[in-house]
């Protein structure tokens, strides 16, 4: 019943290659931005801004940028964790550089440097694949957060090696800084996401989308029916970092604030990301979010849960959280290997034909 | 996915409206008991929770109101405790203790637009000492600017006061933990005509040979360690490993408690750390503790660390907040005292040796008192070693006073460059 088709026709090319070509799933889209945009800021407060919707919002372009390498382009990636600490010392870099220009300008900007610096890191891949190129980007990951230790020259010289944001602001609003109200941060990275979410969303549906996936399926036979493999691959390394550039930039300015790159983005950020990726569903814009959803909000829910509601001991609490989330994600992998992104596709179907299945 | 949201709302806003009363104390206890870090983070939490449960069971509280403790597992991660400080902070939480320099730098700017108040008793900002603009963050008793100093301080003793010509390196963890000391450590080779070298040790510091290979190559005279966690203990065993002289091998604070050398074995024999307050059972408060707190079943954790260093480290951290508690009802006139009322008890905090004794802990560490140009108390710190054969530590000097000739331009620069970026006006009152 839901989602049926019937009678949703379309008489133009445009409104039938539409990204929600299904009415119902069109305005379940608008309602969802309605909501995020014109409900939430009037009702969020500091714990639910800083503890659940900003890093929400942040891993979600982080998992998208992530996405488009290894969900459609098929190049195994573990260096994000660098890649969002180069976002992060670049946007760093630049607002205490140039403190006039907007910090909305600076993110941007710190996802252009990104890009530059992934695309780099992504030259090995015109040679090696899989295992050996997540070798690499290990590497990368290793060799960035060195650096950003070793360079004074990235943390201004500061006595204890760490960056911390100053105060910004957009149109007059604090957006950075210990004095953000909750609900500028949610609105800056809403934003961001937004942004980031269809232009990704748009760029896999066109022909960039399509030579990366031909490029995933088989690089051979991609090179065979014309996809310049160097320019593929190249191209999802840039998009991807420009992606995850950004996240890193406002994980730092907006979210954290305050940053020591060792434990901010070492290499558990890397996995954290591709977990999200994982379980989300790769290839999926839509299992970018849930995957982000799942690995945020779990650990808060359980604390809040076992400690604020049934008054358990932190400890058992936390080692209750690794067990239930080592689990779900065993089993996730088992039963749904496409990851949460699959379900809803599923669903989806179910509900088209619901209540009438036969 | 908004659906899981509403749904999540609904159960969180379920569970944050069972909160116990509102008259009480809210202490909230930032700690770790899980990862890389809860081999130092366990003793230390037991002793904060164990304090302030004698408080409650024996004395009903601090002026006859009951402490509220609540506990929030960090992990030693800083998103984490974000998350710990944005839940605590909305109870009314008069003192954050985070337990972890990276969360204190976190919280030190937050706490200064919330009017929440931090105590980093021994970690944190070391410049957050200046008060006039560091209004809402206290570390008394002393720093790691002074525990440099104060090693060093030693190392001169050792040496019959020069240390001309001499190597020191420094064994770091990488982190904004472990820089801390290396300006005062090369302000003070400057002065004393020393040769200062850091080595740093990534997180979380389970492989070490490299550096310890360094070590060997480059002949220090000196090592002084600031690590933390799992660091400690492969260090202490890599030095033993190469045969590094133990007694020239000198661990800051929270490098220096049984955890740490107990896994070394015979190894660790000799191995030095500074202290900041005495150890052991030895005081007569362990009685009321007995008593009150583990027999009647109501001890933190598994009970296991009573009178270890860090133990008692947790439990002087816990004497601190309740002694400062206890000055801001006196100044307030009140004994359910809201968090600016426990920053002026904390400011005008008086430690003597009558309020020690007072508290069965006669002689446990040195006086002091707080003001608000100085939120760092007096730099005061002993030195001790691990007795292999005894299995414990014992002090082996008196106390030293830290070198605030170097120090204090330091503290000055560095809290100018606070003020100046986080636009504060300098001031008392």
């Amino acid at each position: 019943m839901l989602y049926r088709e019937a009678g949703d026709y379309s008489t133009s090319y445009p409104e039938d290659s539409q990204t929600f070509p299904i009415k119902f799933d069109r305005y379940r889209y608008y309602a969802i931005l309605a909501v995020a945009f014109l409900v939430i800021p009037f009702f969020v407060n500091d714990y639910w801004a800083n503890a659940v919707l900003v890093p929400f919002l942040i891993y979600s372009i982080a998992a998208i940028g992530l996405n488009i390498l290894t969900g459609y382009c098929g190049q195994v990636s573990l260096g994000t964790g660098g890649f969002m600490a180069v976002g992060a010392y670049a946007c760093y870099k630049l607002m205490t550089a140039f403190p006039e220009i907007s910090v909305m300008v600076h993110i941007l900007l710190a996802g252009g440097v990104t890009a530059a610096v992934v695309t780099l890191f992504g030259l090995p891949s015109l040679r090696i694949k899989g295992f050996y190129l997540a070798v690499s980007t290990l590497a990368a990951q290793f060799f960035l957060v060195w650096m950003f230790n070793k360079v004074p020259w990235f943390y201004n010289y500061s006595m204890t090696g760490m960056i911390g944001s100053p105060e910004r602001t957009v149109l007059g609003i604090v957006v950075t800084g210990p004095a953000t109200d909750a609900w500028a941060k949610y609105m800056v990275c809403l934003i961001f996401v937004t942004f980031c979410a269809v232009l990704a969303r748009n760029m896999t549906r066109g022909s960039v989308g399509r030579k990366w996936m031909a490029i995933r399926d088989m690089d051979i036979a991609a090179e065979i029916i014309g996809v310049n493999p160097l320019m593929a691959k190249l191209s999802a390394f840039a998009v991807s970092g420009f992606f995850i550039g950004i996240a890193g930039a406002l994980f730092f300015s907006v979210y954290l604030g305050a940053i020591e790159v060792t434990e901010a983005f070492g290499i558990e950020k890397s996995f954290l990301v591709l977990f999200m990726v994982i379980i989300g569903g790769l290839g999926s814009i839509f299992g970018s979010f849930a995957g982000a959803a799942f690995l945020v909000l779990l650990p808060v829910l359980l604390k809040n849960l076992l400690v604020g509601g049934l008054g358990w001991p932190t400890d058992l609490a936390q080692h209750l959280y690794f067990i239930i989330a080592g689990g779900l994600i065993i089993i996730f992998l088992i039963l749904e290997p496409h990851g949460l992104a699959q379900l809803w596709r599923v669903a989806k179907e179910k509900l088209r034909l619901w209540p009438f299945p036969h | 996915m908004k659906l899981k949201l509403k749904l999540t709302s609904i159960v969180l806003g379920a569970v944050m409206a069972t909160g116990p009363a509102l008259a009480d104390l809210v202490l909230p206890m930032l700690s770790y008991r899980t990862g890389a870090y809860a081999v130092n983070g366990i003793p230390f939490a037991d002793g904060y929770n164990d304090y302030l449960t004698l408080m409650n069971e024996r004395d009903g509280g601090i002026g006859g109101v009951k402490i509220d403790i609540r506990e929030c597992e960090t992990g030693y991660n800083t998103e984490k405790g974000v998350e710990c400080y944005e839940s605590l902070k909305g109870t009314g939480a008069l003192i954050f203790s985070p337990l972890s320099t990276g969360i204190t730098y976190q919280l030190i700017p937050k706490a200064t637009v919330d009017g929440t108040n931090i105590h980093s008793m021994g970690y944190g900002r070391t410049s957050a000492k200046n008060g006039k603009v560091f209004r809402n963050v206290f570390n008394y008793p002393a720093n790691y600017w002074d525990g440099a100093s104060i090693a060093v301080k030693h190392i001169m003793d050792q040496e019959g006061g020069d240390l001309k010509g001499k190597k020191i390196t420094l064994l770091y963890h990488n982190s904004g933990y472990g820089k801390e000391p290396i300006r005062t450590l090369q302000e003070l080779a400057k002065k004393h005509g020393f040769e200062y070298k850091g080595i740093a040790v990534d997180h979380p510091g389970q492989e070490q040979k490299s550096q310890w290979l360094q070590i060997r190559q480059q002949r220090p005279d000196y090592v002084l360690m600031w690590g933390w966690g799992v660091m400690n203990q492969v260090a202490i065993q890599e030095a033993a490993n190469v045969r590094f002289p133990m007694d020239k091998f000198i661990g800051i604070w929270w490098s220096a408690s049984e955890n740490d050398t107990v896994p070394a074995g015979a190894g660790a024999h000799g191995y030095k750390g500074l202290a900041l307050h005495g150890s052991g059972m030895g005081y007569p408060m362990y009685a009321d503790m007995q008593k009150y707190v583990v027999d009647a079943g109501k001890a933190a954790g598994a009970g296991d660390q009573v009178g270890t260093v860090l133990y008692s480290r947790g439990m002087y951290n816990a004497f601190l907040a309740v002694e400062a508690i206890k000055t801001a009802q006196k100044l307030a006139g009140v004994g359910d005292v809201n968090a600016a009322q426990v920053r002026d008890g904390m400011e005008a905090l008086n430690i003597t040796e009558e309020t020690m004794a007072a508290a069965g802990l006669p002689g446990f560490a040195p006086p002091f008192s707080v003001s608000c140009e100085n939120h760092g108390g007096p730099g005061l710190g002993m030195v001790s070693q691990w007795d292999a054969d005894a299995q414990k530590w014992s002090l082996i000097t008196g106390l030293i006073a830290s070198d605030m000739d170097v120090i204090q331009p330091l503290i000055d620069a560095d809290s100018a460059a606070f003020a100046a970026e986080a636009g504060i006006t300098p001031g008392c009152g």
